[in-house]
């Protein structure tokens, strides 16, 4: 029964042979997605830099950023002044001060928009992402860029594109280009997962 | 014998030309169904705030609409056709789905009046450090999530005017959207909300505007791709139960009557076998009706359906009185006036005790009420004249009906014995009065909502309607009053400062002021000069950025803007139009009779309710303010009609006392008639109690209609003389009058609607124990009591 074990051996061997190459090929996004889509939750610090033309200096803010899959992301701004900012399906909460102000998405595009970027790259949900934005990936899974640009002419007509950075299933950086010249870059760091 | 003839031939023709009359009156009336028979003829201030608010205001104009069924994308689409429909229909003032229909004209109008309209707009704001400050925030604003959205507004608005109104006109309780549609909380019902033009006590103009929401549902429906016959349209509001009631009532009233004449005729057929005598016989009862509807017609100028209802149930007492005619008079005689004459004094004395008990409910403040006692009157009095007057000159001279003197003959046995009982009874009575007194606390129930002839489920639905559409339940109301809109719009600002302190300490979670949308000329000119010139503001403006991120030059739009406003033409309730805003002033700024008012309704606290006092203390200074609980202004006008009534009952039973006592002059004989009507009384109350139904006002004038029928009975059993027996036809025709009687009112016991099956299931057992209780506590004959 030689021939049944030579062809174990080379099973074995082929597999070794082709599990680093696969690994070092360019990153798809449907790996992307799967391994983002791996974590129902984490959370994060942040700050967030915002360049804005009519402002001599970027406005700066940080604070936590919090995801619970598949439709759960807060944005606690700390700094400057407190802020917390919760999308829970399609309601967005914002409170300021004393100030709580409930929004509809679907009434708010744009922002919609920008913030749907965000949320379905954490959830890995492929498809809502594509149905907003073209995506483009660069990179492989040790450093990869992704690259949303609009479909919407709508929402096209505030935000240029986005870009977000990323080491293996984590997102580093989120800068958000917008039509009219403005930037604002967020940095994310990883907090240990609450689970 | 001429004379009697000729008699006759004047009151049957008298008797015709009453019957044309009141025809002519009845075939002008106005038949209502709302509230208006609720609320009463001579209101409190409170009152007649609460009374406007439920004809007229914001909240009566409203129509809560759900669409269940099918699934989520074809409810939002349903919802958004029906709204494109309706938007183009007069009926309706406004409708609203959640779609962004007035948005751009709303922020249009907010922002071109931003100066004009903001409340932070004070001298100090535009001031260095005023200025300042708003800046530092309107960046911090800028750098948080929402900056986005007020990015393009800083040049223009870097003191944030326009986030500031924004912000006061999102509270926050909008329903939330789904496939961009309103859709309730669980996401199982698409929502809507809309106005009529037409007030909600106009149930003509409620109708048509259901009509038009049905008929665009049924269009969408048909527009609709594929089969959808799983949706399902669902309406609420007070207009909407205007007109449920009014449906339900008029069917009720409708089939009542019919069963209830088809009941009476087929006994009064078993007992008379003449079909003449059935025609002639219910007469009176035709005459009563028509009067009765013809003096409510002329004494309230309308007549109130629930009066039509008690109408049917009246029938079957006024059919007595030929009942007692045709069977007490003598078989053989053929002089019907004679034989009229043996029993008319009872039957007199019978109308008489029964108008002084009615009488009393004239005097009542409830118009309901009143149109009951005053149909009560008339009816009775018509129905026993024409039994006088007119019957006998119509009875042809070989009428006669079937010998009922068997039954009598049985009849006269059974009371005979019913002496027998009077231990029995005593107990029974006893123990009623035990369960009265024991139970007195909770014998009545006092909320107006006992009244309401609106089904459970209607309520159910309108609460869960209500609650998914955060819709203002508008309990509570300040109302301010004034001679002219100036006066009251800087009435309600000052009003507005104060509710706002009451916000902040969480007193309260809001309230809506017309002067937030159209401020008081004063206010306006205010405003207008906190802003500086542009050369003095461009100055401060130059020192205010020092220290930020941003250069003066930047807000030259600012100045420009400023410089506007500051002689712009100030606004008026014109400029409103086409926003949603227009709505809101229209409901909340009323000209009514030479007087001008606004409203300012309350939100409670997130789960929580509104404590008054404090609220009303803080609102003591300013004259011409006043608070309004809606809930309680009405549940205290009911149990203020329930304590009258009370009252105006007891005086009735006194008037009856009365008149028997100056008919009779002998203390003993008034007590054995009213004996056993008062038992009867007590009875029934009794059996209300341990059946649990709490007694609404319609349970007393029920209890008064017993006294009122009971007193008949009571009156032939009672003799001057005790050896002259009651002879067996007179207790055929009682018999058979309180059976006609049961048949009238027991049938109310089965309405729906609750102030009819509370008169129901008081006067039908009532009459039957009254007439129990009479033979029970006759007197007995010499003759009987030898017999036994």
């Amino acid at each position: 029964m030689t021939r049944p074990r030579f062809r174990l051996c080379a099973l074995v061997w082929l597999a070794l042979l082709v599990t680093p190459i696969v690994q070092a090929a360019p990153l798809s996004i449907a790996q992307l997605m799967a391994s983002l889509a791996k974590h129902p939750q984490g959370a994060a610090t942040f700050t967030e830099k915002k360049f804005i033309s009519i402002l001599e200096q970027p406005v700066e803010s940080s604070g936590e950023l919090l995801f619970v899959a598949p439709a759960r992301l807060e944005k606690r701004t700390l700094k400057p002044k407190p802020e917390i900012m919760v999308l829970d399906g399609d309601t967005l909460t914002l409170e300021r001060g004393q100030r709580k102000r409930v929004l509809q998405l679907k009434d708010y595009p744009e922002v919609a928009g920008m913030i749907e970027s965000i949320r379905a790259t954490l959830a890995g949900d492929r498809q809502a992402l594509e149905r907003v934005y073209h995506l483009a990936l660069d990179g492989g899974n040790e450093r990869w860029t992704l690259v949303l640009t609009p479909l919407d002419p709508k929402v096209g007509a505030v935000i240029a594109r986005i870009r977000m950075e990323g080491v293996k299933d984590v997102v580093r950086s989120v800068e958000i280009l917008q039509a009219d010249g403005d930037r604002s870059l967020m940095t994310i760091e990883k907090r240990a997962s609450p689970q | 014998m001429i004379h009697p003839r000729r008699r006759g031939i004047a009151a049957i023709v008298l008797w015709l030309i009453f019957l044309l009359a009141c025809v002519g009156i009845i075939s002008r009336t106005h038949f209502t169904t709302d509230l208006s028979a609720f609320l009463p003829r001579a209101p409190t201030p409170e009152q007649q705030q609460l009374m406007d608010q439920l004809s007229d205001g914001l909240a009566s104009r409203l129509i809560l609409v759900g669409i269940e069924g099918a699934d989520a994308p074809t409810r939002a689409r349903l919802s958004m056709q029906i709204a494109q429909r309706l938007r183009a229909d007069r009926t309706f003032v406004s409708v609203n789905n959640g779609e962004p229909v007035n948005t751009e004209r709303d922020r249009a109008f907010l922002f071109d009046n931003r100066y004009l309209l903001s409340p932070a707009v004070t001298p100090e704001r535009f001031g260095v450090d005023g200025l300042h400050a708003a800046l530092s925030d309107s960046i911090d604003l800028l750098a948080s999530s929402a900056g986005l959205l007020v990015k393009s507004l800083l040049p223009h608005d870097p003191t944030g005017e326009m986030v500031q109104l924004l912000e006061q006109l999102d509270s926050g309780t909008q329903p939330k959207l789904v496939e961009g549609a309103w859709a309730s909380r669980d996401g199982t019902r698409a929502l809507m909300l809309m106005q009529t033009r037409a007030a909600g006590s106009d149930t003509d103009a409620q109708q048509l505007a259901m009509a038009a929401i049905r008929q665009a549902f049924d269009q969408a429906l048909d527009q609709a791709p594929g089969a959808t016959p799983s949706a399902k349209l669902m309406m609420t509001g007070p207009g909407v139960f205007s007109v449920t009631s009014r449906d339900t009532i008029k069917r009720q009233v409708t089939r009542l009557s019919i069963i209830s004449l088809v009941l009476i005729a087929t006994l009064l057929l078993l007992v008379y076998r003449s079909f003449s005598a059935l025609a002639l016989g219910l007469l009176p009862v035709i005459s009563g009706v028509l009067a009765g509807i013809a003096a409510v017609s002329l004494g309230f100028g309308a007549v109130h359906g629930i009066t039509l209802g008690f109408g049917t149930a009246l029938i079957g007492e006024a059919v007595d009185y030929s009942i007692y005619l045709f069977v007490q008079s003598e078989q053989n005689s053929a002089d019907h006036q004679n034989r009229i004459k043996r029993f008319w004094p009872t039957i007199r004395l019978g109308v008489l005790t029964s108008i002084a008990g009615f009488a009393s409910l004239l005097l009542s403040g409830f118009p309901g009420l009143a149109q009951l006692g005053l149909y009560a009157i008339a009816g009775l009095i018509a129905a026993a004249t024409v039994t006088r007057f007119v019957l006998p000159a119509l009875l042809p001279a070989n009428f006669r009906i079937h010998d009922v003197s068997a039954i009598g003959l049985t009849l006269s046995r059974v009371a005979q014995r019913a002496a027998a009982l009077r231990w029995p009874a005593a107990i029974v009575l006893l123990a009623a009065c035990a369960i009265v007194v024991e139970n007195r606390a909770s014998l009545w129930n006092d909320t107006i909502a006992s009244l309401s002839p609106v089904s459970q489920a209607d309520v159910e639905l309108d609460t869960r309607l209500r609650a998914d559409m955060g819709a203002p339940d508008v309990r509570y109301l300040v109302v301010v009053s004034g001679a002219n809109q100036e006066s009251v719009l800087r009435a309600a600002e000052r009003v507005s400062t104060l509710l706002q302190a009451q916000v902040e300490k969480g007193e309260l979670a809001g309230f809506e002021s017309p002067s937030r949308y159209l401020p008081s000329v004063a206010t306006q000119r205010a405003r207008q000069a906190s802003l500086p010139p542009r050369p003095l503001l461009e100055t401060r403006l130059t020192q205010a950025v020092l220290g930020l991120p941003v250069r003066a030059q930047l807000f030259t739009p600012f100045l420009a803007d400023t410089a506007a406003a500051r002689s712009q033409p100030l606004l008026q309730a014109g400029d409103l139009q086409q926003t949603s805003m227009a709505m809101a002033v229209d409901a909340l700024l009323i000209q009514q009779r030479g007087q001008w008012r606004a409203l300012l309704p309350l939100t409670a606290p997130e789960g929580g309710s509104i404590d008054a006092d404090p609220v009303r203390a803080a609102l003591s200074a300013i004259p011409d303010v006043l608070l309004v609980d809606m809930k309680a202004e009405s549940d205290s006008l009911y149990s203020g009609y329930l304590h009258e009534a009370i009252v105006l009952s007891l005086g009735g039973l006194v008037a009856i006392v009365v008149l028997l006592f100056v008919v009779f002059r002998s203390p003993m004989r008034v007590l054995r008639i009213i004996a056993p009507l008062a038992a009867a009384v007590m009875t029934v109350t009794a059996g209300l109690s341990l059946f649990g139904q709490q007694m609404i006002i319609l349970h007393l004038v029920g209890l008064l209609l017993v006294v009122a029928v009971g007193s008949n009975y009571a009156l032939f059993f009672d003799r001057p003389d005790p050896r002259t027996p009651i002879l067996p036809r007179t207790l055929a025709s009682m018999l058979f009058a309180s059976l006609t009687t049961v048949a009238g009112f027991g049938l109310l016991a089965f309405s729906d609607v609750s102030i009819l099956q509370a008169l129901g299931v008081t006067v039908a057992p009532g009459v039957i124990l009254a007439l129990i209780y009479s033979a029970i506590f006759a007197r007995q004959s010499d003759a009987c009591q030898s017999n036994v």
